[in-house]
């Protein structure tokens, strides 16, 4: 016989393992339908999947339209990534580091693409890339999506500035060092991990972009989300699932790239060492 | 001075409305080693920062070797500083963090090596020098800071409370040590602290710094016999205060009237007559007797009642009430004059007027 308090201890043991377990599964389960669909036999959505094959990927890699859109997607993603890593940088120094007057204003306007609707920024950049002609062009894709993405850079490196002891860089420069050098002997080492954090983020923001590039896209310069968006409309069979599982890669890969190098960047200070 | 290596000329520092420093004007001959005491909020530390160069000083020069350094940003002064919480850099081991002032000198590889070894052999950290920072110990880490402020061998090492972060007995070690370096490679020092007996210590002359200015400037011994102003008197060391008025200058001494009672005294500054001051007596300079014996003549005498008592081993503590406040008294324990006496005594507490010092409420 159980003493009551210990079976009551049991119960809710055994509830709070079912709650979480449901809860992984409502979050998760959609992901892992969409991957097995993705090598379905079929020839439309259906799960399960009567038997498994590679027909999808075949096909997404044997359709000029994903092969470039996909393309695309990588022209634009790369240069995003840096182009946002260094302003990024930049602003985040230039706020935690100098006396300029209105600081939270510039934060909250750095900020403010995560917080403002995308629609509406969506519709104020085709506005202005109508009057500069950058619509569907890979410049201007490049540009919003790097507008998109610093204020996830500005977070990331701000933080790790915030853990730079300011004295550091004093005795730098009382040691000799003039500005450029305390930057990079000292500063850039320590906010690495942060920078190259916020590089990670910016690129999976801007692989999964796809309000402002629908605005901004053209037909014959897509990236691969408005690909997708367009295929859904039309007549769905499973190479959207086998994209989606990419994407879901990608995403995959570059998160987990990011907590690695968290980790190392925390066990390691020497990992900056030059 | 002429062997003066650093000169302050009248700096200040205003932040806004407030004035952190208020014309400070010193100067430290070569190999000399000066303290800044004073309580936090003084001005020691700004003033330190301004010679540095992380600080501009709103007006003032400064001047090393007879050069104004204003001008010069902090990585063109060659002037060494240890920082209160080591700054050593994490992401970089010993050797490298020691390595970084050569390095921004651009010294030769081999040459570098040499140094970083010498240096470190003389901190007593010769197989350290593979280790980060975050596998020393305090006192490990405050050598390693030393070493880095070194190394390059500047003219003159400024040291913000290196001492402030470790325990009392390794405080005392580091004391004796940084001592002894300065001795051995004759370095002039500029050492900021708020500790008045580590400035008792180590220096050759301290600048006991309040609201901004130097209140006294003088070695341990001045400062602690001839106090010129109750804020001295008060920080180094116990003292004794009465508060009177001047009644009467004379040749080698003044006489103070306060809470009926007319004390003379030594006039510690430039007192005058008619003006507040105070009686500063150190206890261990005060006698006790009981109420009826005579004492010498010209002696100040005040009676009163014992109204505590502590043994101290060495010497034996009294609190007395007399002359409407608490005076403590500092007898050491078999002396010709030693009287053991118990709370509630009635006593009298004299002393020699050279032991007493007039001293007027702040510095001029």
């Amino acid at each position: 016989m159980m003493p009551a308090s210990v079976r009551t201890e049991f119960l809710w043991r055994g509830l709070r393992i079912t709650i979480s377990a449901l809860l992984v599964v409502f979050l998760v389960a959609p992901m892992l339908i969409v991957v097995v669909i993705s090598f379905s036999s079929a020839q439309f959505l259906m799960f399960p999947p009567p038997s498994f094959s590679l027909q999808w990927y075949r096909k997404l890699f044997g359709d000029p339209a994903w092969i470039d859109s996909l393309t695309a997607s990588i022209e634009i993603v790369v240069p995003t990534g840096i182009l946002a890593m260094v302003l990024g940088t930049a602003a985040a120094l230039g706020l935690a580091r100098s006396e300029i007057p209105g600081k939270k204003i510039i934060t909250g306007l750095l900020m403010a693409p995560i917080v403002v609707p995308v629609i509406i920024i969506a519709a104020a950049i085709f506005g202005a890339f109508r009057i500069w002609n950058l619509n569907g062009s890979l410049l201007g894709f490049i540009l919003a999506h790097t507008v998109l993405t610093v204020p996830y850079v500005v977070s990331t490196v701000l933080a790790s500035l915030q853990m730079v002891d300011e004295r550091y860089e004093n005795a730098a420069l009382t040691l000799g060092a003039p500005p450029w050098a305390v930057f990079r002997r000292i500063v850039f080492p320590l906010i690495l991990p942060g920078v190259l954090s916020g590089l990670l983020f910016a690129m999976v923001i801007s692989f999964d972009e796809l309000v402002v590039s629908l605005f901004i896209g053209s037909p014959t310069f897509r990236p691969v989300t408005v690909q997708m968006w367009s295929d859904v409309l039309g007549d769905v069979d499973p190479t959207i699932a086998a994209v989606g599982t990419l994407l879901f890669l990608f995403s995959l890969l570059v998160l987990l790239l990011e907590a690695l190098m968290r980790h190392a960047g925390m066990s390691s200070p020497l990992m900056g060492q030059s | 001075m002429s062997d003066a290596i650093l000169e302050l000329r009248d700096v200040r520092k205003i932040y806004g409305s407030v004035t952190a420093v208020d014309g400070v004007s010193v100067a430290l001959s070569s190999g000399e080693f000066l303290s800044f005491l004073g309580p936090s909020g003084s001005g020691k530390t700004t003033t330190l920062a301004m010679i540095a160069g992380l600080v501009e000083p709103t007006a003032g020069d400064i001047l090393l070797k007879g050069q104004p350094l204003n001008p010069l940003p902090p990585y063109r002064r060659n002037i060494g500083v240890v920082f209160q919480n080591y700054a050593l850099f994490p992401h970089m081991t010993v050797a490298k963090n020691i390595a970084f002032p050569l390095e921004m000198r651009r010294v030769a590889g081999a040459e570098i090596e040499q140094r970083v070894a010498r240096v470190l052999s003389l901190v007593g950290l010769a197989d350290f020098g593979a280790r980060l920072p975050s596998q020393l110990s305090g006192g490990q880490q405050q050598r390693v800071a030393l070493a880095r402020a070194m190394v390059f061998e500047p003219p003159l090492l400024l040291m913000d409370e290196p001492l402030g972060a470790l325990d009392k007995k390794l405080r005392e070690q580091m004391q004796l040590e940084i001592k002894q370096l300065h001795r051995n490679m004759g370095m002039s020092i500029i050492y900021v602290t708020h500790d008045q007996e580590e400035a008792l210590t180590m220096s050759d002359r301290i600048a006991v710094f309040n609201n901004g200015r130097i209140e006294q400037i003088g070695t341990p011994a001045d400062l602690y016999e001839h106090p010129q102003t109750r804020f001295v008197a008060n920080f180094i060391g116990e003292t004794n205060l009465f508060a009177g008025m001047v009644s009467e200058v004379a040749e080698g001494y003044c006489k103070i009237n306060g809470n009926g009672l007319e004390l003379r005294a030594r006039n510690g500054g430039s007192i005058k007559k008619g003006q507040k001051a105070f009686v500063a007596v150190r206890p261990e300079r005060t006698m006790l007797c009981e109420p009826g014996r005579a004492v010498a003549p010209g002696e100040n005498r005040m009676t009163g009642e014992v109204s505590e008592t502590v043994y101290l081993g060495r010497s034996r503590k009294y609190v007395v009430r007399a002359g409407g406040a608490d005076v403590t008294v500092v007898q050491q324990i078999g002396s010709r004059l030693d009287t053991a006496f118990s709370i509630g005594d009635p006593v009298a507490v004299h002393w020699k007027i050279e032991d007493a010092t007039a001293v007027s409420d702040s510095a001029i």
